[in-house]
């Protein structure tokens, strides 16, 4: 029985490589088209639509930390509900750093993210041991208490205000200060972050991750230790988290508390979901419709009066959240992967 | 020694509470291994539905506290039939985030029903407080921890005596057993919500006279439920209960050394029993 389980994960893996060199041509035109599409997009951006700069601006940081959820959610099966979270000891890191003790934003950057890994490192060991929802619980109540501490104390955080006038990133001869110049910067990121993941998935981590998915047991049986490689991409994806939250303090230049709710978290589990878990560009798609929906909503709430659409949007995400977890649990990627779009992933953890 | 016993009289309300959200948590748990995340806004909604009620027709209590369990019980039923049976791979992860998304649209629909101001209620006997030992408390808390201790007593004997009781604990032991043996596991899915609704809702409207109705009030408090529930042993009724009073009482202390970290306690426990007993207090 066992040596059926070995050499299934094995044939696998090794199928896996053979496989590869065949798709690396297509996965780099891909790639190229969404290099090129980017950098074209503020060419056809203009006039009374110059907001949209600001949005995309938005839309890449939630690129960012979509995709490491994307990670998290896909390969492990376990779920961060304090992403946000996260997201705030990046910002807050980076922002206190810089304001308080004179740092240059391109060293707190660094800095936030080793604050915020060690933050990951400390709930993810205890929790990643067990089987079950124990990571959500932990990180539910980390996000929540987030908020609550950055409200408290004051002192260092600013309180209920938040924290404003933080410096720019800063090239130089140039700061990073209007919005065509950050959406190139964080696009950048975000790009080199997608692409960062989408070798993971497709590394030798990656296919240990596929193979502790499809069984758990047989992957320990051939040495792959399945706590640590679950921790390796919680960490990781609060790294990317932290990214984030460096590159939205150093673009917006104010941060407070609310920014980083528990909602935050929530709707970035939706976009998860949306997207399409276990999937790369799903968690491309996913964030691209996370920044789409409010102002869909702005929309209808000209039209139709007495709507409130805050409570609206967010009533709007826990059904989205449900019908996509009843009817196509593989989200949209996975329903642009059954009509030949995107390649079929073997195995949704799911 | 009067502000300690002060403290402690608070702690066992509010432990009572949690000690019912645990009790509603394990009842789900157990017959279908999901984590009910919306358990908290059963709480919320059983507050909100009663206080409410009691503002527009100033019927009398007993008779809303009923409506309003029954209202919930229904909300619970509804939730099983619509959101968790429909789900086709029926994996714990699939599940979880369902209920999540349920709890969302309870918030805000809610939000959007009853507003965003708190809804008071008046206590259900007299308003005076309660004078023991020269420290005071709540008449209402008397009620709380009295309908706690009720619960607790007809849940036990529920399980352990009747037909239905015992055929959940079968589903709890071994699902596929118990359907062999001609229990409908479907059916019992079913009834664990709307218990668990109902001792939810229960709660809810046993504590809105000392803390007030509103639409956000689940969340934390369907969280410290789960921090009780984690303290005790996840899926162990007395564990459940026994955590609810511990996670109460060392809040209310905690309370007395910062009341702005209030809230941070159940959370930090619940780490630390992740480090150092994963299985809780009496966990199997």
């Amino acid at each position: 029985m066992f040596f059926i389980y070995v050499q299934k994960v094995f044939w696998e893996s090794s199928s896996e490589l053979l496989l590869r060199k065949q798709r690396s041509v297509k996965k780099n035109i891909w790639h190229l088209a969404l290099i090129l599409l980017v950098a074209l997009l503020p060419l056809v951006i203009r006039g009374s639509y110059s907001y949209l700069l600001s949005l995309m601006v938005a839309g890449g940081i939630y690129v960012i930390l979509v995709l490491g959820l994307n990670l998290l959610m896909g390969y492990t099966g376990q779920i961060s509900l304090g992403h946000a979270a996260f997201y705030g000891i990046g910002a807050y890191s980076s922002a206190i750093m810089t304001m308080k003790y004179g740092l240059s934003p391109w060293l707190a950057f660094p800095a936030a993210i080793a604050i915020t890994c060690t933050f990951a490192l400390f709930i993810g060991i205890p929790t990643l041991r067990l089987h079950g929802p124990y990571l959500a619980m932990a990180t539910l109540g980390i996000g929540i208490i987030f908020t609550k501490v950055m409200i408290a104390w004051d002192t260092f955080t600013g309180g209920p205000d938040g924290i404003y006038g933080i410096p720019n990133f800063s090239l130089g001869f140039t700061a990073i200060d209007t919005d065509i110049k950050q959406y190139y910067f964080v696009w950048l990121v975000a790009i080199l972050i997608f692409i960062l993941s989408y070798n993971i998935v497709n590394s030798g981590i990656g296919r240990a991750l596929k193979a502790i998915d499809s069984n758990e047991t047989a992957a320990e049986v051939l040495g792959i230790n399945a706590a640590r490689y679950k921790l390796m991409i919680f960490i990781l994806s609060a790294a990317f988290a932290s990214i984030a939250g460096s590159l939205y303090t150093h673009c917006r230049l104010f941060i407070s508390p609310q920014i980083f709710s528990f909602m935050l978290s929530v709707k970035l589990v939706t976009m998860v979901v949306i997207g399409g878990m276990a999937n790369v560009w799903g968690g491309l798609i996913g964030a691209l419709i996370l920044i789409a929906i409010p102002e869909f909503l702005t929309i209808i709430s000209e039209n139709w009066q007495g709507i409130n659409t805050t409570e609206l949007e967010i009533a709007i995400y826990g059904l989205t959240l449900v019908l996509v977890m009843i009817f196509t649990p593989t989200g949209f990627a996975g329903m642009l992967a059954k009509i030949g779009l995107l390649r079929k992933q073997k195995r949704i953890s799911l | 020694m009067s502000q300690i016993l002060q403290y402690l009289l608070t702690g066992v309300t509010v432990g009572s509470i949690y000690a019912l959200i645990a009790l509603g948590f394990t009842i789900i748990y157990n017959t279908t291994d999901i984590i009910n995340f919306a358990q908290g806004e059963f709480v919320m909604l059983g507050g909100i539905i009663m206080a409410s009620l009691y503002r527009a027709f100033h019927l009398p209590l007993p008779l809303l506290f009923v409506i309003a369990v029954l209202i919930v019980t229904l909300v619970g039923m509804c939730i099983e039939r619509l959101a968790i049976r429909p789900v086709k791979s029926g994996s714990i992860v699939t599940l979880i985030i369902i209920t999540i998304g349920v709890s969302i649209v309870i918030k805000a629909v809610s939000a959007m029903l009853w507003g965003k101001d708190a809804i008071p209620l008046p206590s259900f006997s007299s308003e005076r407080p309660v004078r023991i030992l020269g420290s005071s408390m709540p008449s209402q808390s008397l009620w709380v921890i009295g309908v706690t201790i009720c619960i607790m007593v007809i849940m036990t004997l529920f399980y352990r005596y009747t037909r239905l009781g015992k055929a959940m604990r079968a589903c709890a032991l071994n699902k596929v057993g118990a359907n062999v043996v001609g229990i409908d596991v479907r059916k019992m899915s079913l009834i664990s919500f709307a218990i668990s609704a109902a001792i939810g809702a229960a709660a809810g409207a046993l504590v809105t006279p000392i803390y007030h109705a509103g639409y956000d009030r689940g969340t934390m408090i369907g969280l410290k439920g789960f921090c009780a529930t984690i303290l005790g042993g996840l899926g162990s009724v007395p564990g459940g209960v026994l955590g609810g009073f511990a996670i109460g009482i060392l809040e209310s202390l905690g309370c007395w050394i910062s009341s702005a970290y209030k809230d941070v306690f159940a959370l930090a426990v619940m780490v630390l029993v992740l480090y150092i007993r994963p299985k809780g207090l009496l966990g199997k």
